[in-house]
C-alpha cells in the first residue's frame, strides 16, 4: 500500500511539500523469530522521485530506515507535468505511483 | 677494525626499530576489535563515502524528540541552510548513526529543483544516541549536524 500527499495545483515558482510512505516491514535481518532463526533481511534500497522527468529527489535506505518507509520532501513547480513516485526493493522489485501538478 | 665496530650496533638498531613496531602493531591489533561499533564506524563511514574532505559542523538541523519510548520508529527532521538554486544547493544527506550494526542508515540525493533541503523520515535507533547528518553541497564543502535522542525501548529487541 502507498500513500502519497501531493497538492494537485500549485503556482509557479512554489515550493510545494510531498509526502510518501509505502507498506513495507524493512526487515533488517537482525531479528529472530520464534525458533531463534534470524528472519532474512528484506528492505526497501531506493526511492526516486521524478518531476517532468527530472530527477528531484532520492534517497538510499539501509536498515536503519524504520518499517513502512516514510518521507517528507519538497519540489519547485515549475510546469505543469506529472510527479512520478518509485521504489524498489532489494530484489529489484519496483513499485510506481504518478500523480499530476498543474501549475498555474 | 671501524667495520667490526659497527656492525653489531647497526644490527641492534634493527633488531630495536624492529621489536617497537612489532610492539606497536600488537597494541593496534588489540584496540581494533575495541574500536568496532562504537562512534568510530560512523567516521569511519562517512571517509567512506566523502573521503578525507574537512567537515565544517552548521548549517545542518537536525530535530530529533528528546525522548523516544520505541527505537524501532524515531521521527527525525533536516533542515540544511542551503538557498537551493541552480548554482547553490544541497547535493547529498547522509543520515549516520555511532551505535545501529550499520553506521550509515541513509543517504538522499537533492538537486535544486527541491525548491528547500527540509526532509523528514523515520529511523531505527539501537539505543539512546547522537545521530550525525553530514550534508554535501554544491560546491562540494561538507557540513554536520547532531541531534540526540533518550531511546527507552531499543530497536531490534521486540518486533
Amino acid at each position: 500500500m502507498i500513500r502519497i500527499s501531493a497538492p494537485e495545483t500549485a503556482f509557479e515558482g512554489e515550493v510545494i511539500e510531498l509526502k510518501v510512505m509505502i507498506q513495507h516491514p524493512m526487515e533488517t535481518g537482525y531479528r529472530r523469530d520464534s525458533k531463534g532463526e534470524i528472519i532474512p533481511r528484506d528492505i526497501i534500497k531506493h526511492f526516486r522521485c521524478t518531476y517532468d522527468g527530472n530527477v528531484i529527489f532520492e534517497g538510499e535506505f539501509f536498515p536503519g530506515v524504520a518499517a513502512n518507509p516514510f518521507l517528507t520532501f519538497h519540489a519547485r513547480a515549475s510546469q505543469t507535468g506529472p510527479l512520478e513516485f518509485s521504489w524498489t526493493d532489494q530484489h529489484g522489485e519496483t513499485w510506481t505511483e504518478q500523480r499530476l501538478l498543474t501549475v498555474s | 677494525m671501524p667495520q667490526d665496530e659497527q656492525t653489531p650496533s647497526r644490527l641492534t638498531c634493527t633488531r630495536r626499530a624492529l621489536l617497537t613496531s612489532a610492539g606497536a602493531m600488537s597494541i593496534a591489533s588489540v584496540l581494533a576489535p575495541l574500536a568496532s561499533a562504537t562512534p568510530e564506524d560512523a567516521d569511519q563511514a562517512i571517509r567512506d563515502i566523502f573521503g578525507d574532505r574537512p567537515i565544517n559542523e552548521g548549517k545542518v538541523t537536525v530535530t530529533l524528540p528528546p525522548i523516544a519510548e520505541n527505537g524501532n520508529s524515531v521521527p527525525i527532521g533536516i533542515t540544511v541552510d542551503s538557498p537551493m538554486t541552480d548554482d547553490d544547493f544541497v547535493k547529498q544527506i547522509v543520515v549516520l548513526s555511532p551505535r545501529n550494526p550499520i553506521a550509515t542508515i541513509a543517504r538522499f540525493r537533492l538537486g535544486p529543483d527541491a525548491g528547500r533541503a527540509d526532509i523528514s523520515t523515520r529511523v531505527r535507533m539501537a539505543g539512546t544516541q547522537t545521530l550525525r547528518v553530514v550534508a554535501e553541497m554544491s560546491d562540494g564543502t561538507l557540513w554536520a549536524g547532531t541531534g540526540s535522542t533518550y531511546v527507552t525501548l531499543a530497536a531490534c529487541v521486540i518486533g
